[in-house]
């Protein structure tokens, strides 16, 4: 009998943990999420446009979810320094150079980047902002 | 039956001040005007008053076409400052200029004319792209290539629209995001901030009100 209350009293610990585990990175995600959107407001919003829809043919839409996730490792690095590439969107090419936004700090560029690819449709869940920084390090 | 007849005359009555109350909502008149002396057709002499006007321009188009004011004669049009590498306001205020072009694109009487300001990247071709890109094709909304002191003086004397170089700014210009409204006889009749879609909200509504002033 006692063996029976240590035993679930241990699982009980176990579980406990676990879900504060989850509500962490959850708490995380909605802090993101909020910050982000500020971000987003105040530096992407004015080309790519409230919804993410993008403008015309020179700001492509934020709303391919494959092209998002293929390139997962880059987006920080297109979010901080700009693009000057071609790139293809929803099976459209778009020319147009993007700016740099080097005023961002890394986990501002973490934060941007988990609210965009957790709205306009996308939801690719949370990244820390340990992993961004390291993007950023390996950017071209 | 008395009682009746008055209470249906009170009834008249009221709804009678009421319509008479309602009056046909006119735009404003902007900028600086005087009052001149001029002789109507009867020729007896009368007080009227003079608004301020656009003057005359000629500009190259995003074809390289010479353009001038002739272009909008008989219109009214919709005119703004911008620059094609701006990244702050420009895209917010095309993006919300896009649908009112598009809801007025068919009317025959309604014109678009943007003027770059700047004067030393934005040649015609450059512009030409630029209004590709946007979903912009054909003589409706022109896009104007001009020299800075022509172009800046335009802006600030007869549109009213602060516009200038900055070299602190992040994309090297500063201007303002008015969209304004002027009509056929070439007088401004709004000014209305292209940033804010309620504002560009305001001015789908007052251009059939522009409008209605020339069908009598």
């Amino acid at each position: 009998m006692r063996k029976y209350i240590i035993n679930s009293i241990f699982f009980l610990f176990i579980i406990g943990i676990i879900v504060s585990c989850q509500n962490q990175e959850t708490i995380d995600l909605q802090n993101y999420m909020s910050n982000g959107k500020d971000i987003y407001k105040a530096k992407c919003q004015n080309c790519h446009g409230e919804n993410g829809e993008g403008l015309g043919e020179l700001a492509p839409p934020l709303t391919d979810s494959v092209f998002l996730k293929t390139n997962k490792n880059r987006l920080a690095c297109f979010i901080k320094n700009g693009a000057n590439e071609s790139l293809i969107v929803h099976g459209k090419e778009y020319k147009e150079k993007m700016p740099a936004f080097p005023e961002l700090a890394d986990i501002d560029v973490a934060q941007v980047m988990v609210y965009i690819t957790n709205s306009f449709g996308n939801k690719q869940g949370f990244v820390p902002y340990s992993e961004v920084s390291k993007d950023l390090q390996n950017c071209k | 039956m008395n009682k009746i007849t008055a209470y249906i005359a009170t009834c008249l009555l009221v709804v009678s001040i009421f319509t008479a109350c309602k009056q046909e909502r006119k735009l404003p008149f902007y900028g600086e005007r005087h009052a001149e002396t001029v002789r109507d057709a009867a020729g007896i002499e009368k007080i009227d008053t003079v608004y301020q006007t656009i003057p005359n321009w000629s500009f190259l188009n995003q074809d390289s076409i010479v353009t001038t004011n002739k272009a909008t004669d008989g219109k009214i049009y919709i005119a703004d400052f911008f620059f094609t590498s701006c990244t702050t306001i420009c895209p917010t205020m095309h993006r919300n200029l896009m649908t009112v072009y598009n809801e007025f694109k068919t009317n025959p009487d309604v014109m678009f004319v943007s003027h770059t300001i700047d004067f030393k990247y934005d040649r015609p071709h450059v512009l030409k792209k630029y209004a590709k890109k946007l979903g912009v094709d054909g003589p409706k909304w022109l896009f104007l290539y001009g020299s800075k002191d022509s172009v800046y003086t335009l802006a600030e004397k007869n549109y009213l629209v602060a516009v200038g170089e900055d070299s602190t700014a992040k994309d090297g210009y500063i201007h303002q995001g008015y969209l304004v409204l002027i009509d056929k006889d070439r007088r401004i009749r709004g000014a209305y901030d292209g940033t804010k879609e309620e504002q560009v909200e305001q001015l789908k509504k007052d251009i059939p009100v522009l409008l209605a002033e020339y069908k009598k």
